[in-house]
């Protein structure tokens, strides 16, 4: 089985280019450039110099020693939460900004859902003195204030979206929009793994270097480059595809995605795509999404906004469908429980969508010989709010 | 031969106008299509509302919202087709997202719409490759017409391209923009359509997208077959008291 994206844009069934007409010109651009561009010796060079420097890389893989006792296992934390911004998303950012320099690209434009992706978005884009629009979903930036300030202090303009449920998906149709009407002069900046080919591939490529350095890690700590198990979370899939990437083809390492099952895969309010999803076109891609018999897209429930999206990237829709990951679900009550958790024995507050995968722990079963590998895709300042309102019940 | 390809054969400065099927009130599609049949309207395109439009502008997203609102569906919306088929003989185009189709099954969604007197689709986001590889036979055999957009950035190849995989018309999207950007015709435009107009493609042209009046109708019909309103008389039914009357004095200022 092949787990990489084909010439055509695709992961098995799942993939492709589902644009209208108006954006076929910039993808195909972008399709034609992206690899010739990402792989050369010079963009590498600037690219690994940037994580290094500027965004602190190569992040530690930390032996979590009190969570492995509680547990009876091995776990080992990829510290994601300690890069610059706060999370993974500038891995994708840094790599994004250098191909947009070298196509000629003046404006930036991008969605986010916490604002975790718009913050790194921001960041480059003041690093690298260009033009910066946000769309955010107008419910979002009521409930993720200090990041909207965050934007707004480093230069960035935050568009409000106020169509549809004003949330994630909303911001993504926004941010499309403008891109049909400013095909010349925009690069579009997409966070996750979604979108029309050759986003989902390029996003994951430049979120590889996680699982790249994991290798050479779990080889000085443990004696081979893999664990037996990677586990993330799941939205879109970003972080999830960059833990898991260098170990797709190798069958003795089991994938574990998390996605955010909100209050319950029973109940409406739930963002766990592969459980309550089926196929269909989301932001241009054939993937699993959750919609209704009529093909409208339902609004998605997450206590964690960077989950809170109702589709998957085609790649995470292939490991499902094919079986090669293991697909569960946390609940916003397992995830707040696995926060407090891991802050309590390891002193690291973690954010709410890395606390799903933490919950995992919970869900699996693992031997105590085993080496877990756990993405801590990003830390929890941001969600102090929610985590101060569960206080009492802890 | 196709009641769109009659049309374009018999009729001169074709007006094609835009609708969201049961908007602003559910049942409101059939007399809307009557009015605008009676009134000297060439073509009406049904839009199926979806909760994503991505080539859309806020106006027809919000009458996409309103009408998912009411309750329509698709089923529906053949079920209004069909009524209105007793008494309207003017080419009927459906368009949509592809979603939409992949969940009704296609099959069955073009053998349906044909069924109930569709006789053409306009669906942005099905790609080309797609179209031909899975549903061209199919389309052509029930001997319907697939109409896709072409753009200012569409290279001359593609457009060629375009060109030879579709049928009924070309839907020239007249500038860089979403649905129901309003603004004059430009001379940047104009030279675009001249240039369509000398590749030499088999199909007839309408201009869509930024024409909202009389002006910028009358200057695309100057540079096509015709030309496609859809956000501007979207914009007159809002808040109507009375569609007939509002269906009337829109197209009166038009034609």
């Amino acid at each position: 089985m092949n787990y990489k994206v084909n010439d055509q844009g695709f992961y098995g069934d799942f993939g492709g280019a589902f644009i209208p007409e108006m954006l076929y010109h910039n993808l195909n651009e972008l399709k034609e450039n992206y690899l010739q561009i990402i792989e050369s010796d010079e963009f590498q060079k600037e690219f690994k110099g940037l994580l290094k420097e500027y965004v602190g890389r190569p992040t530690p893989l930390y032996f979590a020693k009190r969570l492995s006792e509680k547990y009876n296992t091995n776990v080992f934390l990829k510290r994601e939460d300690l890069n610059h911004t706060g999370a993974h998303k500038i891995n994708n950012t840094i790599g994004q900004i250098l191909l947009a320099k070298r196509m000629n690209k003046k404006r930036i434009i991008a969605e986010t859902g916490a604002g975790q992706h718009g913050v790194a978005t921001a960041t480059v884009c003041a690093l690298m003195n260009l033009e910066c629009i946000i769309y955010m979903g107008e419910i979002d930036i009521k409930r993720q204030a200090p990041n909207v300030a965050r934007m707004k202090m480093l230069g960035a303009e935050v568009r409000p979206a106020t169509s549809g449920s004003k949330t994630l998906k909303d911001a993504t149709n926004e941010a499309i929009r403008d891109w049909i009407s400013n095909p010349e002069t925009t690069y579009y900046l997409i966070g996750s793994v979604v979108g029309p080919h050759p986003y989902p591939d390029m996003v994951a490529r430049f979120q590889s270097i996680i699982s790249k350095e994991m290798k050479a890690q779990l080889i000085e700590k443990t004696g081979r480059d893999y664990p037996d198990k990677v586990i993330a979370c799941v939205g879109g899939g970003s972080n999830a595809a960059g833990a898991f990437y260098h170990y797709m083809d190798n069958e003795k390492v089991e994938l574990i995605a998390v996605e955010a099952d909100g209050l319950g895969i029973e109940t409406d309010k739930t963002a766990a795509t592969t459980q309550v999803g089926t196929e269909g076109i989301i932001h241009g891609s054939k993937t699993l999404l959750m919609q209704n018999s009529e093909g409208q897209i339902t609004e998605p429930h997450s206590i964690s906004a960077g989950l809170d999206y109702p589709g998957v990237g085609p790649l995470h829709a292939h490991l499902f469908k094919s079986g090669r990951g293991t697909f569960i679900g946390a609940t916003d009550k397992e995830a707040l429980t696995a926060a407090y958790q891991i802050t309590k024995l390891e002193g690291i507050i973690p954010a709410l969508e890395s606390s799903h995968a933490l919950a995992a722990l919970e869900k699996i079963e693992f031997s105590s010989t085993e080496n877990i590998v756990i993405n801590l895709s990003g830390r929890g300042d941001k969600d102090m709010e929610t985590y101060i309102k569960e206080m009492d019940n802890e | 031969m196709s009641r769109i390809e009659l049309t374009f054969k018999n009729k001169k400065n074709i007006l094609n106008v835009y609708l969201t099927a049961g908007y602003p009130n559910f049942n409101d599609t059939v007399e809307i299509v009557k009015e605008l049949a009676k009134n000297g309207v060439d073509m009406v395109e049904i839009g199926m509302p979806f909760s994503d439009p991505l080539a859309d502008g806020p106006t027809i997203q919000n009458s996409s919202q309103t009408a998912i609102k009411n309750g329509i569906n698709l089923e529906l919306i053949f079920n209004q087709i069909e009524e209105i088929r007793n008494t309207v003989d003017i080419p009927i185009l459906l368009m949509g997202y592809y979603n939409q189709v992949l969940q009704y099954g296609a099959d069955l969604f073009f053998e349906k719409a044909k069924s109930v007197g569709v006789d053409g689709f306009i669906i942005p986001d099905l790609p080309l490759d797609i179209y031909q590889k899975e549903y061209l036979q199919k389309v052509e055999s029930l001997g319907l017409d697939m109409i896709f957009l072409i753009t200012p950035q569409t290279t001359n190849e593609r457009i060629k391209l375009i060109d030879s995989k579709s049928s009924g018309f070309l839907y020239v999207v007249s500038s860089f923009a979403i649905t129901g950007s309003k603004s004059d015709i430009q001379q940047s435009q104009i030279d675009y359509f001249k240039h369509i107009n000398n590749i030499g493609l088999k199909n007839p042209k309408l201009i869509g997208f930024g024409i909202s009046d009389k002006k910028t109708f009358d200057t695309a019909c100057q540079h096509a077959e015709g030309a496609i309103i859809g956000s501007a008389f979207i914009k007159s039914l809002e808040g109507s008291k009375n569609i007939k009357q509002t269906v009337k004095e829109f197209i009166t200022t038009v034609l």
